[in-house]
C-alpha cells in the first residue's frame, strides 16, 4: 500500500542568545521547537567564565574579596559575606556584634537591590516596560548607600574577615550644583541626605513600602501579567528539592527553607521577620514570594537601624593577625607596625583545614568552600552558586511551554551569569 | 497666477494628473510629519510616565529629534542577509507602507476636504488595511531568519483574526449610518455629543479600539515584534531606510485607525457642543486623544502571549460583536430605533 506523504513535519532548532535581549547577559540556549512549542532546551554556559576559583588560588585571602563582588554582580555584598564567613569559620574568628548588624543591614539592602533588578528584568521580559524604570529609580538610592559606606556603587569590597572595613559614615555624600542643575534643584535632591547614612536608609525604608505598592499596582492583579505567569514553569516541592533549588525558587514551590531561619548566622536569630512561601510553584507564586521578601527585608533593615543607632562599638575584630591595626597605632607601636606590614605583604595564614559557609543569598544558597593547606592563599576555593542548579532545571521547567513562556521562566529564575559561569 | 497659467496651457490629462499629485502630497507630507512627531510624542509621554525625561537635547525640548533620527536612518546601509530573496526583501517594506498611505485617500478631514469621496469608502479602507499583512509575511519569509519567520507567522495570524472582529464592529456602524461613505457616516452623527455612535455602539467601540491596537501590532499585542522574545520579529533583519519604512507604516497605521475611530464613533470633525463651530481641529483633537491611549497602553501593560491573543480575538471579541450587531438590529425594529438612528 502506498502512503501519500503530504509534507514531512519535523522540529526545528533555534538559537536563543547569547545576544538576545532576554538572555540576561550571555545565556545561550539551543531550542528544539515544534512550531511555537518548546520540546527541548539545551543551555550553553561558559561565555562569562573568568576562572574566579582558580584566580583565588593565587592570591592572598584578602585579595580575593573583590572577586566575590563580581560573581553575582547584582548582589555584591552577599557574595563577600559567604566568603568572609568561611574564612572566619576556619580561623574561629569572633566578629563584633556591631559588625554583624552592619552586615545584616547591608545583606538586606543587597537583597532589595537584587530583587528590584529581578523585578524590573522579569517584567521587561514579559513586556511591562515601566516597572523596570521604577525599580531602577529605587536602586539608585541603594547604590548611594553602597557608595557612602564603601566608596563604590557596585563592587564594594566592604566585608572583611573579622568584620567590615569601616563604621557607617556620619555624613552622606551630597549632590553639588552644576551648570545643568540649579541650587534649588540640588537642595531638593539633597533633602534626605543632610543627616548620616543611617538617616538616609531610614528615610528610604519609610518610603519603600509605597514603592512596592506601586509595582504591585502595575502587576499583581493585572490580568495579562497573571495570564503570563500563572501556571507557567511549575515545579512541585519534591522536584524542587531534588533539583537542588534554593531561595525563592524553592520557597515558591511551598518548601519553607531559608538559611536565615534554619541555620541562623550573624544576628538573624534576634531579628523578627517572616519567610514567605508560595503554593503552586509557578512563576506567579515566585513573583509574590519575592515581592513579599522585599517587604520583609525592609522590616529587617528598620530593626537593624534601631539597633545600630544606640549601640556603638568596634566593627572589625581586634585580632591584628587578621585585621589591620589602626593607623595611629601603626605609627607608634612596633608590633602594630609589623602586623600592618605582614598583613599587606603576605596576608594572613589560615591553619590547615576545610570549611563551608553559606548565606541566604537573594537567589538561594550561596556558599563557599575553602580548603586550606596552611598557606596564605586557599588550596582550593569552591563556590556554590544558586543560579547553576536553577538553570540546569530549565529544560524540565519549559517543556511543552511556548517561546514566550521560556522568556518568563528565564526571568523567574533570576539568572545572573557572573555566578553561574564564575 | 503662475499656477493657473500652467494649468490652462497644459493638455487636460496632464493638468488633472498634476492636480491630483499635488493633492496627494498635501495629505502625505503632513502625514509623514505627524508620524515623525508621533514618535517624538511617544518617547516623551512614555518618558514622563516612567519618571524620566525622554529626548530633550536635539533642538528645543528635543523637537528636532525625529529629524535627526530620520537623517541617521537615511544614511545607514541597508544590509541584505546572504540567503535572503533580494527582490521580496525590498518589496516587503513597499507593500507595508503603500496601503498604509493609500487608505488615506478616502478619509474626510472636513465636510469638503476629502481626496476621493467614494461610496464604498469604508470597504476600501478595510481592503487597504488587509493588504498590509502581505508586507509583514513577505518580510518574514524573505529575510530567511527563524526569528523573522516566527514573527511574521504570529503577525499574520493576529492581523487576520482581529480583522474579523474589526469588520464586525464596522458592520454595527454601517447599520446605524446606512452608508459606507465615511463622510456620510460622520454627518449621520451630527447634533452634538449625544448623537455620536459611541453611545449606542459602546461595546463595539471598545472592541474596535482594542482590535485596532492589535491590528497595528502595538503593545500589549506586539507579539509580532516581541522585543524580549523574538527580538524584533519580522523586521529583525532590516536596517536603515528599509527598517524606517516599516516603522513609518506602523505609525501611519496607528494614526489611520485612530482617525477611523474618531470618524465612525466620535463624530469626526463635528464639535461636541452646538455652540462651538465644527472643523478639522475637532478631528485632530479626537485623533490625538485616541493616540494617547496607544502610548498609555504601551507604558502600562505586559505583553500577551501569542495563543492568548488568539483566544481573546476569536472566543471573546467575535461573539460579543455578533451579539451586539443582532441586538442593534433588533432594537431598530422597536420604538427605540431613534437611539440607533
Amino acid at each position: 500500500m502506498k502512503v501519500l506523504i503530504v509534507a514531512e513535519i519535523k522540529n526545528y532548532t533555534m538559537n536563543f542568545g547569547p545576544q538576545h535581549p532576554a538572555a540576561h547577559g550571555v545565556l545561550r540556549l539551543v531550542l528544539e521547537m515544534d512550531g511555537e512549542v518548546i520540546q527541548r532546551v539545551d543551555p550553553h554556559i561558559g561565555l562569562l567564565h573568568r576562572a574566579t576559583e582558580k584566580l583565588a588560588e593565587n592570591r592572598t585571602y584578602l585579595q580575593s574579596v573583590p572577586y566575590m563582588d563580581r560573581l553575582d554582580y547584582v548582589s555584591m555584598m552577599m557574595n563577600e559575606h559567604a566568603y568572609v564567613m568561611t574564612i572566619e569559620n576556619l580561623l574561629q574568628l569572633k566578629v563584633p556584634i556591631r559588625a554583624q548588624y552592619i552586615r545584616v543591614l547591608f545583606d538586606e539592602i543587597t537583597r532589595i537591590l537584587n530583587h528590584l533588578l529581578w523585578l524590573g528584568a522579569h517584567a521587561l521580559d514579559v513586556g511591562a516596560m515601566t516597572v523596570f524604570l521604577y525599580a531602577f529609580r529605587e536602586r539608585e538610592d541603594l547604590f548611594d548607600c553602597y557608595e557612602a559606606v564603601s566608596g563604590a556603587r557596585m563592587h564594594a569590597a566592604y566585608y572583611r574577615p573579622g568584620g567590615v572595613y569601616r563604621d557607617l559614615p556620619s555624613k552622606m555624600p551630597q549632590f553639588q550644583p552644576s551648570k545643568k542643575q540649579s541650587t534649588s534643584e540640588i537642595n531638593k535632591l539633597n533633602k534626605n541626605r543632610t543627616g548620616s547614612l543611617l538617616d538616609f536608609i531610614e528615610d528610604f525604608s519609610k518610603r519603600f513600602p509605597t514603592y512596592v505598592d506601586e509595582y504591585e499596582t502595575l502587576l499583581t492583579d493585572n490580568r495579562i501579567w497573571k495570564q503570563r505567569t500563572v501556571g507557567i514553569g511549575v515545579v512541585d516541592p519534591d522536584r524542587a528539592v531534588a533539583l537542588g533549588m534554593t531561595g525563592p525558587m524553592l520557597r515558591g514551590s511551598g518548601v519553607e527553607w531559608d538559611l536565615r531561619k534554619k541555620q541562623p548566622y550573624e544576628t538573624y536569630s534576634d531579628l523578627d521577620f517572616k519567610i514567605p512561601i508560595g503554593k503552586e510553584g509557578d512563576c506567579y507564586d515566585r513573583y509574590l514570594v519575592r515581592m513579599e521578601e522585599m517587604r520583609e527585608s525592609n522590616k529587617i533593615i528598620k530593626q537593624c537601624i534601631d539597633w545600630l543607632r544606640v549601640n556603638p562599638g568596634p566593627v572589625i575584630s581586634n585580632d591584628n593577625k587578621v585585621s589591620p591595626p589602626s593607623r595611629s597605632e601603626m605609627k607608634e607601636d612596633m608590633e602594630s607596625m609589623i602586623h600592618h606590614f605582614k598583613l599587606f605583604t603576605e596576608g594572613f595564614h589560615i591553619p590547615k583545614g576545610e570549611a563551608y559557609a553559606a548565606v541566604e543569598h537573594p537567589k538561594g544558597e550561596f556558599g563557599t568552600y575553602i580548603i586550606s593547606d596552611g598557606a596564605n592563599k586557599p588550596y582550593r576555593l569552591k563556590i556554590r552558586a544558586p543560579g547553576f542548579p536553577h538553570l540546569a532545571a530549565i529544560n524540565e521547567m519549559t517543556k511543552g511551554h511556548m517561546l514566550s513562556d521560556l522568556v518568563a521562566i528565564i526571568g523567574t529564575q533570576d539568572i545572573v551569569f557572573g555566578e553561574i559561569d564564575r | 497666477m503662475l499656477m493657473e497659467n500652467i494649468f490652462t496651457q497644459l493638455p487636460e490629462i496632464f493638468s488633472t494628473t498634476l492636480w491630483t499629485i499635488l493633492k496627494i502630497m498635501a495629505i502625505v507630507i503632513p502625514l509623514m510629519i505627524s508620524v515623525a512627531y508621533l514618535t517624538y510624542f511617544e518617547r516623551r509621554v512614555i518618558g514622563f510616565m516612567q519618571g524620566r525625561l525622554g529626548p530633550n537635547r536635539v533642538g528645543y525640548f528635543g523637537l528636532l529629534q525625529p529629524i535627526a533620527d530620520a537623517l541617521k536612518l537615511m544614511f545607514k546601509e541597508i544590509i541584505h542577509p546572504t540567503k535572503s530573496n533580494n527582490f521580496l526583501f525590498l518589496l516587503a517594506p513597499v507593500l507595508t507602507i503603500a496601503p498604509a498611505f493609500a487608505a488615506w485617500a478616502v478619509i474626510p478631514f472636513d465636510a469638503e476636504l476629502v481626496l476621493s469621496d467614494i461610496n464604498a469608502g469604508l470597504l476600501y479602507v478595510l481592503a487597504m488595511t488587509s493588504i498590509a499583512v502581505y508586507g509583514v509575511i513577505i518580510a518574514g519569509w524573505a529575510s530567511n531568519s527563524k526569528y523573522a519567520f516566527l514573527g511574521s507567522l504570529r503577525s499574520a495570524a493576529q492581523i487576520v483574526s482581529y480583522e474579523i472582529a474589526m469588520g464586525f464592529t464596522l458592520v454595527g456602524v454601517l447599520m446605524c449610518a446606512n452608508s459606507l461613505n465615511l463622510g456620510e457616516i460622520v454627518i449621520g452623527q451630527s447634533g452634538g455629543i449625544l448623537q455620536w455612535y459611541i453611545w449606542p455602539l459602546f461595546p463595539l467601540f471598545i472592541i474596535y479600539f482594542i482590535s485596532a491596537v492589535a491590528e497595528t501590532n502595538r503593545a500589549p499585542f506586539d507579539v509580532a515584534e516581541g522585543e524580549s522574545e523574538i527580538v524584533a520579529g519580522f523586521h529583525v533583519e532590516y536596517s536603515g531606510m528599509a527598517f524606517a519604512v516599516f516603522f513609518l507604516a506602523e505609525y501611519a497605521n496607528m494614526i489611520l485607525v485612530s482617525m477611523l475611530a474618531a470618524l465612525m464613533f466620535l463624530g469626526g470633525w463635528l464639535s461636541p457642543f452646538d455652540f462651538f463651530p465644527d472643523g478639522i481641529v475637532w478631528l485632530l483633537l479626537k485623533v490625538a486623544f485616541l493616540l494617547f491611549f496607544f502610548l498609555w497602553f504601551r507604558a502600562t501593560f505586559p505583553r500577551y502571549r501569542y495563543d492568548q491573543i488568539m483566544r481573546l480575538g476569536w472566543k471573546i471579541f467575535i461573539p460579543i460583536t455578533i451579539f451586539w450587531i443582532i441586538f442593534v438590529g433588533f432594537m431598530m425594529q422597536t420604538p427605540y430605533r431613534e437611539m440607533f438612528h
